[in-house]
């Protein structure tokens, strides 16, 4: 290294030196924002993500019969010592009425346990006292299958893979290897798929719809511009919850839209509109159309009038003028666009759930039943740990290609 | 009119047929709205068209039944208490982010845009679940923590856009001429950035106001804000009554989207 580069080296770290008090300054402006997001959003999932893997009930309802699993040779039925601690274990359990949280976190995996365990931690409390073994294995005889006691033992674990495997239609067999669910139970991932499709026909729409408004804001007059303008950021102002209020009304059987449909002899009888496909994507492409459209918009009005003109007078055909002059540089526009509309799409919740019928709800919807009606929230925080994942993929794409600093309101 | 003179037929053909999809296009994305005004001013309780007679019976229903007050204080509360936090983090963190020695600039843009990306279920569980450790699910606190991380996106991208175009020099010449910090801050800055400020505080007001996901699970019967009470009156049975809430919702939405305009309108000039 010469003495220059040294020079250089040393004037460079004293200019950042001089410079750290303002960065300092600079940062501490926005130091109270970034620690209210850490702890009123950042903590919020972080702790969804731990939900999506804890594993408390077994840990706390069986110590002692996971102490004596521990050298439980796993091929044959233990011996009397772990049912003896077993029988102990659901004697605190019932006390603590603990025992049926156990037999739901067990039911996930064997189905048939809730009840099971419940019936066990009955016939404990009215035993005298051992020999157990024989007690549990006359009330089934799944009390003396090695599987049984693989499942216990392997939730005896601090954190489990169960919830995140069904959310992906995987589970663990009692061997420990990963499968794939088949039938009745593999619903996740058609969910998934289903959410990811109707997010894509839905970007699709607001495209092909939303690209002719975009060029036509261009070269509009500028009053009639304006009114435009208006059109499309009105919506964009009202609640989504209006807008899909405004759906709900339209889409009904005795609705104004069938009323149309009829009147026009479009139909001759009523259609089934609202709690469809068709309606959940008509509904989410009207509620979309201006997320695609703004950045499309202020693409195009950047690219001179200029260009389409000089392309025609050097010979160009008015369609090859668009697609090889206009069209390819509307492209940062119509990606931003797409981007947003579909990262939007994935998280759609409300719309869906007033709208749509049972098999067009979205991994949101999934969510919230697992959490308000099946009272599973591993399950619910593993699906949104699934749908968080997605979005965020897509999401740092659009930081890729877009830029966080691009994002406009109106 | 927005034609060049050499265009063939075709081509005419072709804009025209743009222009009328577009034209199409702007009459569906505006006509839902407005479907719902006459309806709420309907006699009936169908949601047909033509009305047949006009009257105030479910803005009666409204206003009279203290389940919808209690929904409209509720979410006025949240939605006042939220502006006033996402307004204040929002306009400080963009200050510091808008100056040119900002450390990590894209980072920090990317994590603090985030609360827009995230799926909203997605936050609402979260919060749920978190925020429950600490008793702070079903009260007022909770909701509105949770509705500031979701509104101080737009008050960072607002004021930010403002300092875009503010002379920082300006903020410079006060200190020179012996202004403390803060009175250069105050009457200096604060005063030419307001406009941006506003429109950041108005988005805040609106995203609280028109919340539904998250308040769905951060609320009780008593916290039960607007957004919340129509949802459930639209799952059970919809009736007229909500179609008058809608357009109350609506109007709200249109006098925030022309005081916001004007905003604009005067920055511009």
């Amino acid at each position: 290294m010469t003495a220059v580069d040294i020079d250089r080296i040393n004037i460079f770290m004293a200019v950042r030196r001089a410079a750290r008090p303002a960065r300092r300054s600079a940062f501490s402006l926005a130091l109270p924002l970034l620690a209210f997001l850490a702890v009123a959003f950042v903590a919020p999932i972080l702790y969804l993500l731990v939900t999506a893997v804890a594993n408390p009930e077994t840990r706390e309802v069986l110590p002692r019969t996971l102490v004596a699993l521990q050298d439980w040779d796993g091929k044959s039925a233990p011996d009397e010592r772990v049912y003896a601690a077993l029988a102990e274990d659901l004697k605190v359990a019932k006390d603590n009425s603990t025992a049926a949280l156990l037999g739901k976190r067990l039911n996930y995996e064997i189905s048939g346990m809730r009840s099971r365990v419940l019936a066990a931690a009955r016939m404990v409390e009215k035993s005298d006292g051992g020999p157990y073994k024989e007690k549990f294995v006359q009330l089934g005889q799944e009390w003396a299958s090695p599987e049984t006691w693989a499942v216990i033992r392997r939730d005896g674990a601090s954190f489990t893979p169960y919830y995140l495997l069904t959310a992906l239609d995987l589970r663990q067999a009692p061997d420990g290897s990963i499968e794939r669910v088949h039938g009745d139970q593999a619903i996740f991932l058609d969910v998934l798929g289903r959410t990811l499709f109707v997010a894509g026909l839905v970007t699709l729409f607001t495209l092909l719809l939303g690209y002719p408004v975009a060029y036509v804001l261009t070269i509009a007059p500028k009053a009639i511009a304006g009114i435009m303008m208006l059109m499309v950021l009105l919506p964009l102002w009202t609640s989504l919850l209006v807008r899909t209020t405004a759906w709900v009304v339209l889409l009904q059987s005795d609705g104004i839209i069938n009323d149309i449909l009829l009147g026009l002899h479009l139909t001759s009888e009523k259609l089934q509109l609202i709690f469809t496909r068709f309606g959940t994507v008509t509904a989410m492409t009207h509620i979309q159309l201006p997320f695609t459209i703004l950045p499309i918009y202020s693409v195009m009005r950047a690219i001179p009038a200029t260009q389409l003109r000089a392309a025609r007078s050097l010979g160009a055909g008015p369609s090859s003028a668009f697609w090889r002059v206009y069209a390819p540089q509307t492209l940062p526009g119509v990606v931003a666009g797409c981007l947003m509309t579909f990262i939007l799409s994935l998280g759609y919740y409300i719309t869906p759930a007033l709208v749509g019928g049972p098999r067009d709800q979205m991994v949101s919807n999934f969510i919230s039943v697992y959490i308000n009606r099946d009272l599973n929230w591993g399950l619910a925080a593993s699906l949104g740990v699934v749908l968080l994942v997605v979005t965020l993929a897509i999401y740092l794409l659009f930081l890729r290609l877009v830029g966080a600093d691009k994002i406009k309101l109106g | 009119m927005w034609l060049p003179s050499y265009a063939t037929p075709s081509e005419r053909l072709l804009r025209t047929l743009v222009v009328m999809l577009a034209v199409a296009v702007l009459l569906f994305l505006i006509a839902p709205l407005f479907i719902i005004v006459p309806l709420s001013f309907s006699k009936d309780p169908f949601f047909t068209l033509p009305v047949r007679e006009y009257s105030l019976r479910w803005y009666e229903d409204f206003f009279g039944n203290a389940r919808w007050m209690t929904a409209i204080f509720n979410s006025a509360v949240a939605a006042v208490a939220t502006t006033i936090l996402a307004t204040t983090l929002g306009t400080l963190a963009a200050l510091g982010i808008s100056r040119p020695d900002f450390p990590a600039r894209r980072l920090v843009m990317a994590l603090l845009i985030s609360p827009m990306i995230v799926p909203i279920v997605i936050v609402a569980v979260g919060s749920y679940l978190f925020f429950g450790q600490f008793g702070l699910t079903n009260t007022r606190t909770g909701l509105v923590l949770a509705h500031t991380a979701l509104a101080t996106p737009f008050v960072v991208i607002t004021v930010t856009a403002m300092l875009s175009t503010y002379d920082t020099n300006l903020t410079r010449a006060a200190l020179s001429l012996g202004a403390p910090p803060t009175a250069a801050f105050f009457r200096v800055t604060l005063p030419n950035i307001m406009p941006g400020v506003v429109s950041g505080a108005i988005f805040a007001f609106a995203t609280s106001f028109d919340e539904v996901v998250v308040a769905l699970f951060m609320t009780a019967a008593e916290q039960r804000t607007l957004p919340v009470q129509m949802f459930s009156g639209i799952r059970d049975q919809i009736n007229p009554t909500i179609m008058a809430a809608a357009t109350l919702l609506l109007a709200l939405s249109i006098i925030l989207f022309f005081a916001l305009a004007m905003l604009t309108r005067r920055r511009a000039r």
